[in-house]
């Protein structure tokens, strides 16, 4: 939902990084604004994921250059935590697993250590479970996934789930989902988008990082942007994810003659 | 084998261990022969050192620059022992206090029928079958030092016995409290554990300090599961990081047993643990854990031996440990398979996980098949916290130390989670959590 005077949330300029020495972000643009929902695609080294990471902090990836401005903050001054606890969440393409450590519980772990940088009451574990047990239904997960160990043996879809369940605990004013579709079944991608449709609101915003439009027939973006060798060669709307799907990515480089 | 004989006079180190012996309150034939014939191996053996290939590793020259003495037989006033009881062992516990039983902390109402947990030592005349038959039968002491020191002071010390077809649903607590004084005192701690057919139960055995007066602790637990019979088996050393702790567990397994074991080390500055498992029978089920938590210059050797003396048997054994500072680990896991035990079904793996540079381990693996029809497979990984896994939980506003002290818990889930006990397994995650935060 585009609104003209709504607040800018993310605000990055002539970003370049790099891993290990090589550069690949070569400058990025990118504003998104409160209500906005964003579709970064691109062929695979791209950058997409790069991108995805630089935003969220981690540490193997350099920034050699450029600025982000993350509500109104230099998201550069702010470690990966702090980043976290500001509202800036990132969905994983591969979600880790924390073995002996129930889903509750972390859940909890990380509410509360958003709710008291935020200064707000932290919530004891009989608290949280009725805050907990409303969430769930956002991704349609069974209360059983609760006692289990964080993503322990779930499957691709159910890790997925899981990743937007968080986003839907820690509440972001900017969640980045990195190829969140990937290896979903049609029932798990409907479900996810279910849970990002649900958590979209007019004053927080979805970057979407994919290599499919077929996310997009779920998740309607606002604005699409492709991305070529570290830098946004083109944006349109929604539309622009369907030409992407049937005409391939080259004539996009073409057209700016890279 | 540990310890070396030793031609001439005897080692000044293990004569002043073996000071008192021969003025211990009597107990009965069995276990005085038993004395004397291990104070008299003792006295032919010296230290063992790291040429001995059995102690590579782990140096006990420190140790010997002590002067060791027998702890003095005295029971404090009302030390207070509530932060190492269970209340799920509740009616099941046994104290000792510097190796002698401490009735007034011991609560043994709440036992069922069938089930004994009782001292060693019961008097001069009394008739023991148990002692008899199974006492210095597991834990052989002609090649250790340690279980022959042992077995020289054997008195002190626990029987447990689970009577045939009896379960004991509650676990057992055997609780062994180190009190340090001015002097360094030497302590010799004893469980004889006899599971009759067709038995279950659980024992949690438990070393902790009281303070941090220099201890050395010198364990021997044997431990007989017979046929049909399930015995699940907790050993937790968590003594002071001033003490030394070398243990040796011998168990054997009869026909179908099932037995698991996780053996936890938390404390000490040096410790060892020698465990042989000995499969005596066919179809038997063994489960071996073992995971060692450490930090500042703490060492923690661990030298097991799995006997598959007979067929259709099967193994699993885990050994972990997590290495902080300029810790040290030792795991050296022998596995046997002898000729005939066909359809033996092993795996063995140690993973070890370094925080620090300074953190060393030396693992080894070894197996020795002389069998034709097995299934054997073994590893060793050395690593460190992924830092993408730190990254996950820290881009879920975790502080990198949060984040940190949850994945080495998570690696050290799988032996704790285990544990049959829920109040020791909370208590170890707040441990190790707590430590690392």
């Amino acid at each position: 939902m585009i609104a003209a005077d709504a607040r800018v949330i993310l605000e990055v300029q002539n970003l370049t990084a790099s891993v290990n020495g090589v550069p690949i972000l070569k400058g990025m643009n990118l504003t998104i604004k409160a209500g906005e929902i964003h579709a970064i695609m691109g062929p695979n080294g791209s950058g997409k994921s790069t991108f995805s990471k630089v935003l969220a902090g981690h540490p193997a990836y350099e920034v050699t250059g450029g600025s982000v401005r993350f509500e109104g903050k230099d998201l550069f001054e702010l470690n990966a935590e702090e980043r976290a606890r500001a509202g800036l969440f990132l969905a994983f393409q591969y979600p880790i697993e924390i073995p002996g450590v129930s889903n509750a519980a972390f859940l909890r772990l990380a509410y509360n250590a958003k709710a008291a940088a935020n200064g707000q009451d932290e919530l004891d574990p009989l608290e949280f479970d009725d805050f907990i047990r409303e969430k769930i239904q956002v991704v349609e997960m069974d209360p059983a996934f609760l006692d289990r160990s964080v993503n322990e043996g779930f499957s691709g879809g159910e890790k997925k789930r899981n990743e937007i369940l968080q986003m839907a605990v820690l509440e972001p004013s900017l969640a980045v989902l990195d190829e969140t579709d990937s290896g979903l079944d049609i029932d798990a991608l409907r479900i996810v988008s279910n849970g990002v449709n649900q958590l979209t609101k007019p004053d927080n915003a979805v970057l979407l990082v994919t290599h499919y439009q077929r996310l997009l027939n779920y998740i309607q973006p606002d604005y699409v942007h492709v991305m070529v060798e570290g830098r946004i060669l083109k944006t349109g709307g929604k539309e622009l994810a369907l030409e992407l799907e049937s005409r391939g990515y080259d004539w996009v480089r073409e057209g700016v003659g890279v | 084998m540990t310890g070396v004989a030793v031609a001439k006079a005897a080692d000044p180190f293990i004569q002043g261990l073996l000071t008192g012996h021969e003025t211990l309150p009597a107990h009965g034939e069995v276990v005085t022969r038993l004395r004397t014939e291990a104070a008299e191996k003792a006295r032919r053996m010296g230290l063992p050192t790291p040429r001995d290939e059995e102690w590579r590793f782990t140096n006990l020259a420190p140790m010997k620059a002590i002067a060791f003495t027998p702890a003095p037989v005295t029971l404090l006033n009302a030390p207070n022992l509530e932060r190492w009881t269970l209340p799920e062992a509740a009616g099941h516990r046994i104290v000792f206090v510097n190796g002698v039983f401490a009735p007034e902390w011991s609560d043994l109402e709440g036992l069922p029928a069938g089930v004994t947990v009782r001292p060693i030592a019961q008097g001069t005349n009394a008739q023991d079958a148990l002692v008899e038959a199974h006492l210095g039968r597991h834990a052989r002491f002609d090649s250790s030092v340690f279980a022959a020191l042992n077995t020289a002071f054997v008195g002190a010390g626990a029987v447990v016995a689970i009577a045939r077809h009896t379960t004991c649903k509650a676990p057992i607590h055997l609780l062994f409290v180190t009190v340090g004084g001015t002097e360094a005192r030497a302590l010799y701690p004893r469980v004889l554990v006899v599971a009759e057919p067709l038995s279950s139960a659980t024992i949690v055995q438990q070393y902790v300090s009281l303070n941090d007066g220099v201890c050395f602790t010198d364990a021997v637990t044997e431990v007989a599961v017979a046929e049909d019979a399930r015995l699940q088996h907790v050993t937790l050393q968590d003594e002071s990081r001033s003490s030394y702790h070398i243990a040796h567990t011998a168990v054997s397994l009869g026909r179908n047993a099932v037995y698991g074991s996780q053996a936890i080390t938390l404390g000490a500055a040096l410790s060892r643990h020698d465990l042989a498992v000995r499969q005596d029978g066919e179809g038997i089920d063994c489960t071996l854990q073992g995971l060692a938590f450490l930090a500042d210059q703490q060492l923690a050797d661990t030298h097991s031996t799995l006997d598959h003396a007979t067929p259709h048997g099967t193994s699993r054994q885990l050994h972990k440990t997590i290495l902080g500072d300029r810790s040290r680990a030792v795991f050296n896991g022998k596995i046997l398979v002898r000729q005939g035990s066909q359809q033996t079904d092993s795996q063995q793996s140690s993973r070890n996980l370094l925080l620090s540079e300074g953190a060393r381990v030396d693992a080894k693996p070894q197996l020795e098949i002389f069998a034709d029809d097995v299934k054997c497979a073994h590893g060793a990984t050395v690593g460190q916290l992924e830092p993408d896994e730190v990254f996950y939980l820290q881009s879920r506003g975790l502080s990198e130390s949060a984040a940190r002290s949850l994945l080495t818990y998570a690696f050290a889930a799988e032996v704790i989670d285990a544990i049959p006990v829920p109040t020791l397994r909370d208590r170890l995650k707040e441990e190790i959590m707590g430590r690392l935060v």
